[in-house]
C-alpha cells in the first residue's frame, strides 16, 4: 500500500532512493542538498537500505565511486549541488561517455563567485553539454516519482539522469507526498544489468585510449573509433525521449500520476500567450497564467520537464499556436541569453512557428519571482509586442539594473 | 636465489608486445606485480604511461580486467569498485588501483588520502618515474632536486622529492613497502603478502624512464639496482607501524657501504645541469633519509 507523508524536497529524494534500491551510495555535503545525504546514511546506518555508502572527500570523487560501482554492475546513486556539481563536471562526462546509468539528484543552486547557498538553475544547465538527461522537477511528489522514472530510463537507455529541483523552494519546503508501495515499484523497475561488467571471468580494459579512426580487435573485427562512440551517445540520448515518455506513461498506468513525460501544459488550449521555463519558475508561472486570465489575457504554461534530450517535436506541437512566448528561465549563457530561450528558438527555426519570443531571466542567487511579478512583466511585454517589438533585450526580473554601484 | 624462480607464478598476464619504450621499469616491475596478483583481481589506471601500455581500444596487452579512470580519481575509482563488489558479494575480489608518481603525489593524492583515512580494501601502487612522463617529462612533486625537466628547461628542479611513503605512513596503514623492478622476487613476495593483508596497502615502485631521465635502455636494470645501491631508492617494508629493511637493502644497512649519490647521478643526461651545491645538498637529503630508516629498523 502506498502511504502519504508530508516531505520536504530531499525527503522525498530519499524515499525514492530508497525504494529503487540503491546499492551504492556516494555523496559530499553541500548546501542545499546536504539533508539528502544524511537521510540516506540514516537509513543505510539503520538497515533500512542495504547498501554501502562510501563517505567520500569531495564530489569528484562521489560521482569516481558511482562510475566505478556502475562498471561492476551496482546500481548507483549520488547527489550534489551547485559547486559540487561544478567540480564533478570531469567526471560527468566520463560516466556519460561510459554509458553508465548513475542517476544523481541535483538540487539547484547558484555558482560562485560571490558565494550564494540560494536556488537557481545555472549548475545543472551549465553542465548541459556534458551527456547526460537532465529532467526537472515542480514539485515533491515529482521528485520521488521521477527518481523511481529516472533508474527506468537511465537502465533502458544506458544514460546517466540528472534529476533536477530547486534548493530550498523544493528540497526544504514540506508537501504532501505520495509514497509507492514497494511492490509496485520492484514490479515498474527490474533489477540493474550492466551492458558490460567488469569481472575477473571476462577481462576487458574498458575506456582505453580510443583513436579516431577505427580499428580492428584481435578476431579482425573493426570497432567503433572515437567519433563512432561520440555518434551513438548523441543518437541514444536523441532516442530517449520516446523512452522517457513511454517510462512516464507506464508510470502514469501503474501508479496513477502523470507527471507530462518530456513537458506539461496550463490552460494551453486556447492560449494566445504561452509561458515557459523549467522546475518551480513554471509552476509559480502557472498561478501568474490564473491571474493574467482574470484579466482577460488568453495566457498558458507550458512547463518542460526535460531538458537534455531537447525536446525539440514535442515543443514545436505545444507552441504550434502561441501568438506570443514569454521563456522563464533561472540562469543565463553569459554574453547571450537565457539558455532555454536560444534553444526553444532553435527548436522553432524552420517551422510555422513565428511568435515574437521574450526572454526573462529571473530569481538568480534566489532572488524572489512571485507570480504576481511575472504577470506583471508578461503584461509588459504584451505591450512591447503591441508597440511592435518582436524580440526585446533579456528582461532581468527584479533586478535593480537602475541603481547598480559602481 | 634460484631456487625462489620456481616460486613465481607462470602465467603470464602481460602479453608480448606492449607500448611502453625500450627498457622502461615500469613494463618490467609491472609483469612481476600482476604475476603476483593473479587472476582474481580489478585494475584500475589513471591517465599516464601505464594507459599507453594497456593498449589502444579495442586491444589490450594485459590480460586482468580494468577500468581506465581520470587523473585525479584514481583511489576514488578504487572505492568505487569495492564498494560496488561488496554490494554483489564479490568482496574476494582484490581491488588494485595503479598509479604514476602524478596521479599518486600530485592530483591523486586527495581520493587517495580520502580511500586511505576510510580503510578502503584495496592495493595501491605508484611506480614513480619521478616526472609526468606520458605527457612528455614534465616536473611532479616526485622529481628529484637538480633534475632537468621541460617544464624546469633551463634552471633544474629547486626542490627535493617529495616523502609520498611518510605522507602514506601518516594514514597508518596496515601495510606499506617499496619494491624494484631490479628485485623482482623482493618485489614478488610484498606483492603475494599485500594481497593476503585487507586494508588500505600501499606500495611504492622505483620506475627508471630511459627517455625522461636521460639514459640507455640497456641500463635500466644497473640504473635501478645503482638507485639501491646509493640510497636514493631504498627497499623496506612497514607492517603495522613496524620498519625493516629488506633484500639489498637490507644487506647495505648491515654492512654499511652505500655508494655516494653521484654515481647514480652522472649515468643520467636529466641531471648534468646540476649544480655542486645541489649535488650536496641531495647527498645531504639522502643521508638524513637512511639514517632515519636505519635507526627505525633498529628500535624495531
Ligand atoms: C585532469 C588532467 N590533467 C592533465 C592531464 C594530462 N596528463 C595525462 S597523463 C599526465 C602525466 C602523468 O604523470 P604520472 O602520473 O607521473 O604518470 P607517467 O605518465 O609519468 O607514467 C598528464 C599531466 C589529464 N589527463 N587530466
Ligand atoms: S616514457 Fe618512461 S615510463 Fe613511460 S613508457 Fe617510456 S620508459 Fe616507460
Ligand atoms: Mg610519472
Amino acid at each position: 500500500m502506498s502511504r502519504t507523508e508530508i516531505l520536504t524536497g530531499n525527503q522525498a529524494a530519499a524515499e525514492g532512493a530508497k525504494l529503487c534500491h540503491i546499492q551504492v551510495v556516494s555523496a559530499y555535503p553541500i548546501t542545499p542538498q546536504t539533508s539528502l545525504t544524511e537521510y540516506l546514511s540514516q537509513a543505510i546506518e539503520s538497515g533500512q537500505l542495504k547498501a554501502e555508502y562510501v563517505r567520500v572527500e569531495s564530489e569528484h570523487s562521489a560521482l569516481s565511486v558511482c562510475i566505478a560501482a556502475s562498471s561492476v554492475g551496482a546500481r548507483a546513486f549520488t547527489s550534489t549541488s551547485s559547486h559540487g556539481l561544478l567540480y564533478m563536471h570531469e567526471q560527468l562526462h566520463w560516466a556519460a561517455g561510459s554509458r553508465l546509468p548513475i542517476v544523481m539528484c541535483c538540487v539547484n543552486r547558484g555558482v560562485g563567485a560571490p558565494w550564494s547557498i540560494f536556488n537557481d538553475q545555472q549548475d545543472s544547465i551549465s553542465q548541459r553539454d556534458t551527456g547526460w538527461i537532465q529532467i526537472y522537477c515542480r514539485d515533491n511528489q515529482e521528485i520521488i516519482d521521477t527518481l523511481i522514472q529516472a533508474y527506468r530510463i537511465a537502465e533502458l537507455v544506458k544514460i546517466p539522469v540528472m534529476v533536477c529541483y530547486d534548493g530550498f523552494v523544493l528540497s526544504h519546503t514540506m508537501m504532501p507526498v505520495e509514497i509507492p508501495d514497494a511492490e509496485t515499484v520492484d514490479a515498474f523497475l527490474p533489477p540493474y544489468h550492466a551492458h558490460t561488467i567488469l569481472s575477473p571471468e571476462d577481462p576487458r580494459n574498458i575506456n582505453p585510449v580510443t583513436f579516431p579512426w577505427r580499428r580492428a580487435d584481435q578476431d579482425g573485427v573493426m570497432c567503433d573509433g572515437y567519433m563512432e562512440l561520440r555518434y551513438k551517445l548523441q543518437t541514444a540520448l536523441e532516442a530517449a525521449g520516446e523512452t522517457i515518455a513511454a517510462v512516464g506513461r507506464d508510470f502514469a498506468e501503474r501508479f496513477g500520476r502523470d507527471h507530462g513525460g518530456l513537458l506539461w501544459r496550463y490552460r494551453t488550449e486556447d492560449a494566445d500567450v504561452i509561458l515557459t521555463g523549467m522546475g518551480s519558475i513554471a509552476t509559480e508561472a502557472t498561478m501568474a497564467v490564473d491571474a493574467l486570465r482574470e484579466q482577460g489575457i488568453a495566457a498558458g504554461v507550458v512547463g518542460l520537464r526535460v531538458y537534455r534530450p531537447f525536446p525539440k517535436a514535442a515543443v514545436r506541437e505545444a507552441f504550434r499556436d502561441a501568438r506570443a512566448v514569454l521563456v522563464m528561465e533561472k540562469d543565463i549563457s553569459y554574453g547571450y541569453e537565457g539558455a532555454l530561450c536560444s534553444d526553444l528558438k532553435a527548436a522553432f527555426y524552420g517551422t510555422e512557428i513565428s511568435a515574437p519570443i521574450h526572454n526573462v531571466v529571473a530569481g538568480l542567487g534566489g532572488r524572489d519571482v512571485k507570480a504576481r511579478e511575472l504577470a506583471e512583466v508578461t503584461r509588459e511585454i504584451l505591450d512591447r509586442i503591441a508597440a511592435g517589438q518582436p524580440e526585446g533585450p533579456t528582461t532581468w526580473l527584479n533586478c535593480r539594473t537602475d541603481t547598480l554601484t559602481e | 636465489m634460484p631456487e625462489n624462480l620456481f616460486k613465481v607464478n607462470k602465467e603470464e598476464y602481460m602479453l608480448p608486445g606492449n607500448r611502453a619504450c625500450q627498457g622502461c621499469g615500469l613494463s618490467l616491475g609491472y609483469r612481476y606485480i600482476l604475476k603476483a596478483l593473479r587472476e582474481n583481481t580489478i585494475l584500475t589506471i589513471p591517465a599516464s604511461c601505464l594507459t599507453v601500455l594497456h593498449g589502444l581500444y579495442p586491444t589490450t596487452s594485459v590480460a586482468l580486467p580494468c577500468l581506465n579512470c581520470t587523473f585525479a580519481s584514481t583511489a576514488a575509482s578504487a572505492s568505487g569498485l569495492v564498494a560496488g563488489l561488496n554490494a554483489l558479494n564479490r568482496g574476494d575480489i582484490t581491488v588494485v588501483a595503479v598509479a604514476g608518481d602524478g596521479g599518486t603525489y600530485d592530483i591523486g593524492i586527495q581520493a587517495l588520502s580520502g580511500a586511505a583515512e576510510r580503510g578502503t580494501d584495496f592495493i595501491f601502487v605508484c611506480y614513480d618515474n619521478e616526472g609526468y612522463m606520458n605527457t612528455g617529462t614534465q616536473r611532479s612533486s616526485a622529481t628529484p632536486m637538480g633534475a632537468l625537466t621541460t617544464t624546469t628547461p633551463i634552471h633544474t628542479k629547486q626542490q627535493n622529492k617529495k616523502d609520498m611513503l611518510k605522507i602514506m605512513e601518516a594514514h597508518d596503514l596496515p601495510y606499506i613497502a617499496t619494491v624494484s623492478p631490479a628485485y623482482p622476487m623482493d618485489l614478488y613476495d610484498k606483492f603475494v603478502k599485500a594481497k593476503r593483508i585487507k586494508g588500505t596497502r600501499y606500495l611504492q615502485m622505483s620506475a627508471p624512464c630511459p627517455p625522461g631521465w636521460g639514459f640507455p635502455p640497456k641500463d635500466m636494470v644497473k640504473l635501478s639496482r645503482l638507485a639501491i645501491e646509493t640510497g636514493m631508492f631504498v627497499l623496506y617494508e612497514v607492517e603495522n607501524g613496524r620498519f625493516s629493511f629488506t633484500g639489498r637493502s637490507k644487506t647495505l644497512a648491515e654492512k654499511g657501504k652505500r655508494l655516494p649519490v653521484i654515481n647514480y647521478l652522472e649515468r643520467q643526461g636529466r641531471f648534468r645541469k646540476m649544480s655542486l651545491e645541489q649535488l650536496s645538498q641531495i647527498q645531504r637529503w639522502v643521508d638524513g633519509k637512511w639514517n632515519e630508516y636505519v635507526r627505525r629498523a633498529e628500535t624495531n
